[in-house]
């Protein structure tokens, strides 16, 4: 087995216990961590359902972002749609055979990676047109920027102009995910392909990636408006005993 | 007037290009020894204070959820950027919502994460300095806590949940601010925010009744400590004497009357304000809400009805359940607590309220939605009930009724500029510079409707523009308490 495979076999493993763990992690801290007060943002819904209805917005349409402006959430939305087409599209090279689903987003698979970077060119714009959000930009937020256009990018040369072989690329990732380890073709665009998703995995659950999953823990958006119908207590608050102190 | 550099009002509201440190000279007058003593707070910065702060940082952050969240998950979209009336009214960018949780997360950052530890340049982290709490001493005492920002947040982080926890580390050190902490040991030690004792304010509530006497011709009644009434009335004690407020407070006299419920207000919990939640500190927090649950135990009432007072709402709607609760022994057939709004439009619905709205015909109204109400809070048993049960009594209350424009009132409403606690004087620039979206909007409905009359439903907001309206050359006397055009329109010699 060559260098590079074994190389790439031991990134992707490692890659992936970060990220499974690291957000695993994550998910634990922000589930576990209680929420001592009633704070949704008002008006919320008065009911479990409503707010489901309300999350669900938030994580398809981003609601409140639409509010708030118009470019940003158009760049977000197409840049966000664009990646979770790629991303379940990818499910081919790790299943055999392939979810019966995936033929149906073969005509969308034409636009999604011109439209990740699209809506990255969009959001990166700002950041240095917009003199407001120019200031809250730090070096990360745009080296965040320069690894999801290289992925985009890299992603792209491939289908356009560097084919790889995806054969034995899914055998690699079988092969991977059975223990039983395939050689991975050592293309240049495949290899920079994989090293900068593989970046992404391990830079997730330690940057702002955290969003993914912190948004379905924000109290502001999934509490249910009913302080007064409902006595919540959580925490500190879920300590305090009046019975005594008041009579 | 003390002069001040008022912002000019346009056609329309503009977003201002950044003007770095405009505001880096505002801040608040530091508390005494006496005022941080009072709240169980060190007197002056604390020995090895940096360690104390982090320390306090990590335990607040890891006792809410909300904290947790919002510091990982801000992606700077910089949707919040031009949400903040602090930013649009002074060009400041650390007024930016985005900017000013900055100045706390770079902290979190640099002590609690991963990224912030090893590669602090890379993420923007710094260390806890006397710069930077110089820095949060300044501009967490330029957010009024209006949670304007987490309507429009893709991840609903909420700046009021990080100014709240900045200001409890800083007094945790030492560092407190005079105007909440001096104001929050009143309510403790005498009961209210003004500091009134209770036969002061026996007095004063005589004195109202002989002038509703004077005025009216009828017996309303505005009692005091009273055993077995129906209803304990609680509100800021602003009502008491401040102008518009009073009102106010008069209006609410009047509708108990013509319910024909008995009512009272207490001596030992004459303040429905609860200024600690500004600062954050849930100990304070719960001991001065506590006064109401003794109030109303010990004067045996069924119902509790909250007065005219945005934060104060908040505090009562959304915490006091979880603080003061559970009221088993409150009759159940009523919301606990009762916002005084929901109380008087119920009795219109039921037509126990005779209402004469030409009273109010040298008036064209227009009402501003409060922070806390808004965004803080509900009325009513419908999601949206603060916004449209107000306007339902105002509207049944006058003639001529306008809305300013639709992305300045309900959840979008612009903060008074006064809220949170920085309705103090040392702070008047920023007060004022700060109501400039809000003055931006009254602008276009007095230009396009004749409007010469804002109705509110907060204590503080009544106050703030009382004050600044006159800087953006509107009358002062144009503020009014919702229940004042109740007052007005009433008629108390019908009987139901």
């Amino acid at each position: 087995m060559s260098a590079v495979t074994v190389m790439y076999t031991l990134l992707f493993y490692v890659a992936t216990a970060i990220l499974v763990i690291g957000v695993t992690r994550k998910i634990f801290i922000y589930a576990r961590t209680p929420q001592p007060l009633k704070i949704p943002t008002t008006p919320a819904p008065t009911t479990r359902a409503g707010v489901w209805m309300r999350m669900l917005r938030e994580v398809t349409v981003f609601e409140s972002l639409f509010k708030a402006s118009k470019w940003t959430w158009l760049f977000g939305w197409i840049f966000h749609f664009c990646l979770l087409v790629e991303l379940i599209w990818h499910l081919r090279y790790f299943t055999e055979p392939v979810l019966v689903f995936l033929p149906w987003l073969q005509w969308f698979i034409n636009f999604t990676g011109y439209g990740m970077v699209l809506g990255l060119f969009g959001l990166w714009g700002r950041r240095f047109l917009v003199d407001r959000v120019r200031y809250i930009s730090s070096l990360s937020d745009h080296l965040m920027l320069a690894l999801l256009v290289g992925i985009a990018a890299s992603g792209l040369s491939m289908k356009y102009l560097f084919h790889t072989d995806i054969i034995s690329l899914k055998a690699f990732f079988l092969g991977l995910m059975t223990f039983n380890w395939q050689p991975l073709p050592s293309d240049l665009p495949l290899l920079v392909h994989l090293t900068l998703v593989a970046t992404l995995m391990i830079v997730f659950p330690v940057s702002k990636l955290l969003h993914a999953p912190g948004v379905f823990f924000s109290p502001t958006r999934n509490q249910v408006d009913n302080p007064r119908e409902k006595r919540w207590v959580a925490g500190w608050s879920a300590k305090i005993d009046n019975t005594k102190a008041g009579g | 007037m003390a002069d001040f550099e008022t912002p000019v009002l346009g056609e329309y509201q503009v977003i201002p290009h950044l003007k770095r440190d405009t505001m880096a000279g505002s801040k608040p007058y530091v508390a005494k020894p006496d005022h941080q003593k009072a709240l169980g707070f060190p007197v002056e910065l604390v020995p090895d204070w940096e360690n104390v702060a982090v320390k306090k940082l990590g335990e607040l952050v890891a006792q809410s959820r909300a904290l947790q969240v919002f510091l990982d998950s801000c992606v700077k979209c910089g949707a919040c950027t031009d949400k903040c009336h602090y930013y649009l009214g002074t060009s400041d960018p650390k007024n930016m919502p985005v900017a000013r949780q900055d100045l706390l997360r770079s902290v979190y950052r640099r002590y609690y994460t991963f990224a912030g530890k090893f590669f602090p340049k890379l993420v923007g982290a710094r260390d806890m300095t006397k710069d930077v709490l110089d820095e949060w001493y300044t501009y967490f005492h330029q957010c009024s806590q209006c949670r304007r920002c987490s309507v429009f947040c893709p991840y609903g982080i909420d700046t009021a949940e990080i100014s709240m926890a900045a200001r409890d580390v800083m007094d945790a050190v030492g560092l407190g601010q005079k105007y909440s902490n001096e104001v929050i040991g009143k309510v403790h030690k005498i009961g209210n925010n003004l500091g009134l004792p209770g036969p002061a304010l026996a007095n004063t509530l005589e004195g109202l009744e002989e002038d509703v006497k004077d005025e009216t011709g009828v017996d309303v009644k505005y009692p005091v400590d009273v055993k077995g009434a129906e209803v304990l009335l609680v509100t800021p004690s602003a009502d008491f004497f401040a102008e518009p407020h009073v009102d106010g407070l008069i209006g609410y006299g009047k509708v108990f009357h013509q319910a024909g419920i008995s009512w009272t207000l207490s001596s030992h919990a004459s303040e429905a304000a609860n200024f600690s939640m500004f600062i954050g500190s849930h100990s304070n927090l719960h001991r001065a809400a506590m006064r109401i649950r003794e109030a109303a135990l010990d004067l045996g009432v069924k119902r509790i009805v909250v007065g005219e007072c945005g934060h104060a709402w908040r505090v009562a709607y959304s915490f006091w359940n979880t603080l003061i609760g559970p009221f088993d022994f409150l009759d159940q057939k009523y919301p606990i607590p009762q916002h005084i709004c929901e109380f008087t439009h119920d009795l219109i619905q039921r037509g126990a309220l005779k209402l004469d709205r030409s009273a109010n015909d040298d008036k064209v109204v227009t009402f501003h939605d409060s922070c806390n109400v808004a965004r803080a809070s509900r009325m009513g048993n419908m999601p949206g009930g603060q916004f449209i049960i107000p306007r339902e009594i105002i509207k049944a209350t006058c003639n001529h009724f306008y809305d300013m424009a639709p992305e300045t009132i309900g959840e979008s409403t612009f903060c008074c500029g006064g809220g949170g606690g920085i309705l103090t004087d040392e702070l008047l620039d920023l007060r004022i510079k700060g109501a400039q979206p809000r003055m931006q909007a009254l602008k276009q409905v007095v230009d396009e409707y004749g409007v010469n009359h804002v109705a509110a439903i907060c204590a503080i907001c009544k106050s703030q523009f009382t004050k600044v309206l006159p800087y953006y050359k509107f009358p002062m006397d144009m503020i009014g308490s919702v229940h004042g055009l109740v007052s007005k329109a009433i008629r108390l010699d019908a009987k139901n």
